[in-house]
């Protein structure tokens, strides 16, 4: 069994955010980078991780290794790279998007969709199955969020995300404002989603800010920018879940715009309190 | 599909790839296209704010979505996106009346390469005093992994500390070529105006020279070059992590 992240609130960190994170006297549940922003050989980024490894829970969330790539093989390079990360900090968790991101050598950074079918759901399950062989260790993989959806798709994406994890033995990083924008953006119920979503393989969960606005026709175009705080809606889907699940770590992200420390801690304490209120709840099997 | 999603993603003029279900599909594709264009952008902006604050958010912004279009990123680690941005800048023909622009961008480049280059522990600077005087000139020095060295036609460093808030905005009276050293001893960049034949000195040092090597090759640069300051200088700025004696000497 590999670590685990423990089931509280967690805070993003953003290297802005260091010296007030030092000085706090209440620690963060754990804390959350991405690991794309540690791969250069040395100096401040290496310097602060080490610091905050050293009295924190961390979990490693990566966001440019595209396992939902077309191709046969993942970046062996990216891969190394990760594994040198995971090797170097031990990070409590590891966790990775259902998505893609380069093509052809070209990186594109963006969590790209892709359409769920029997063969990409095969090709994911080896994509997740190799990375985990290269990390030596079970990763999370994140629901996206998604703006449109393909002719092709014939597996709904919960049921896409269950065989994944059912085959592969990963985990699952349910990102609930995802859930939010990329139902709206496909006329469907969140709430639903969520009674279908393979609960028990959830091992992290995301809260964010998105942004709501409207296409030309009216109709609803949800955005997930991660540049706001986390909507009333997305915290009340969230208290849902943790209601049928009981507590999980739980991570909200504010990656553009990023306010004060203390705006993050005021985030990370309301999903602590509905932790707190779930604490009770039977865990799913 | 990826490559088909790939190609409009980077083109603006190209419709949508087939294939796709939205309540309105070129919309909703445009808010990847968009994700992707302004993210690189976002990037490209923190890697060269001097650039950025020298041109103004709006033009930086259209240069950055020309740049991101001919040269998208080809690895996933983004820390290093911009190797080319200087080139291309100088080839860019809305910017040619700023003739110093690459030049910024080179050492912003350099700054970036520093602040992420591999830790070395500077030697102290009275191993300098410890050094024997008949065998200095045959001594060879490993310097710091972050040193770089620029050779820029403009005043660079002046421009770059007035452009990051480092200095005050100002006319710049003396416009003279500047070679400029590039330096993280510790965690933070130094951005250091060299004197003349310092760069030729340490150019010949990274290549492996000796220090008499690198002295004469910088006398040739520049009769005022004077071995003993330009040496005290790079142990005061922590740039050699090790001497070597030549194996001649080792007998």
């Amino acid at each position: 069994m590999t670590a685990m992240l423990p089931s509280v609130a967690g805070t993003a960190f953003k290297p802005a955010h260091f010296s007030a994170l030092q000085a706090e006297t209440t620690k963060p549940g754990f804390i959350e980078v991405h690991a794309e922003n540690y791969m250069g050989d040395g100096g401040l980024p290496h310097a602060q991780l080490t610091a905050l490894r050293a009295e924190h829970a961390l979990s490693l969330h990566g966001v440019g290794l595209s396992i939902g790539s077309e191709s046969r093989d993942l970046d062996r390079d990216h891969l190394q790279r990760l594994r040198k990360l995971c090797d170097r900090y031990q990070p409590d968790s590891f966790s990775e998007h259902l998505a893609w991101s380069s093509h052809g050598g070209v990186f594109l950074n963006d969590l790209l969709p892709l359409p769920y079918t029997d063969a990409t759901l095969l090709r994911v399950i080896d994509h997740v199955a190799q990375t985990q062989d290269m990390l030596g260790r079970r990763i999370l993989l994140e629901n996206p969020a998604t703006y449109l959806q393909f002719a092709a798709s014939t597996i709904p994406e919960t049921e896409f995300l269950g065989e994944i994890a059912a085959r592969t033995g990963c985990g699952l990083l349910l990102d609930v404002t995802n859930v939010q924008v990329a139902c709206t953006n496909r006329d469907e119920d969140p709430a639903a989603y969520l009674t279908r979503f393979p609960l028990q393989h959830v091992g992290e969960i995301h809260l964010a800010g998105h942004h709501a606005a409207k296409d030309r026709h009216g109709m609803p175009l949800l955005i997930d920018d991660h540049g706001s705080s986390v909507s009333a809606r997305v915290w009340q889907l969230y208290e849902s879940v943790i209601a049928r699940i009981g507590p999980r770590p739980t991570l909200v992200e504010w990656d553009t715009d990023v306010p004060d420390w203390s705006v993050l801690v005021a985030e990370a304490t309301r999903a602590q309190a509905i932790l707190n209120r779930g604490a009770g709840k039977a865990e799913a099997a | 599909m990826q490559a088909a999603f790939t190609a409009a993603l980077l083109d603006a003029g190209h419709a949508p790839p087939p294939g796709l279900h939205a309540a309105d599909t070129t919309e909703r594709f445009a808010v990847y296209r968009n994700n992707v264009v302004s993210g690189l952008i976002r990037a490209l902006a923190s890697g060269f704010p001097a650039v950025e604050a020298i041109v103004g958010a709006e033009f930086f912004s259209a240069l950055a979505a020309c740049f991101v279009r001919a040269a998208p990123p080809t690895s996933p680690v983004l820390l290093d996106y911009g190797a080319a941005l200087p080139d291309f800048i100088a080839g860019f023909a809305p910017a040619a009346e700023l003739p110093y622009l690459p030049d910024v961008a080179r050492l912003e480049l350099a700054y970036t390469r520093a602040f992420h280059a591999a830790d070395a522990v500077p030697l102290a600077t009275d191993t300098l005093r410890r050094l024997p005087p008949e065998r200095v000139a045959s001594l060879r020095l490993q310097l710091h992994p972050s040193l770089q060295i620029l050779r820029a036609r403009h005043p660079v460093a002046t421009i770059w500390a007035m452009n990051t808030g480092r200095a005050p905005l100002n006319e710049i009276a003396d416009w003279s070529a500047q070679d400029v050293l590039v330096l993280r001893p510790q965690l933070a960049v130094d951005v250091i105006p060299l004197a003349p034949g310092e760069a030729t000195f340490l150019e010949t040092l990274q290549a492996g020279g000796t220090l008499g090597e690198a002295a004469s090759t910088a006398l040739d640069a520049a009769a005022a070059f004077g071995l003993g300051p330009a040496l005290a200088a790079l142990f005061i700025r922590g740039a050699v992590i090790a001497v070597e004696t030549s194996e001649q000497d080792e007998e």
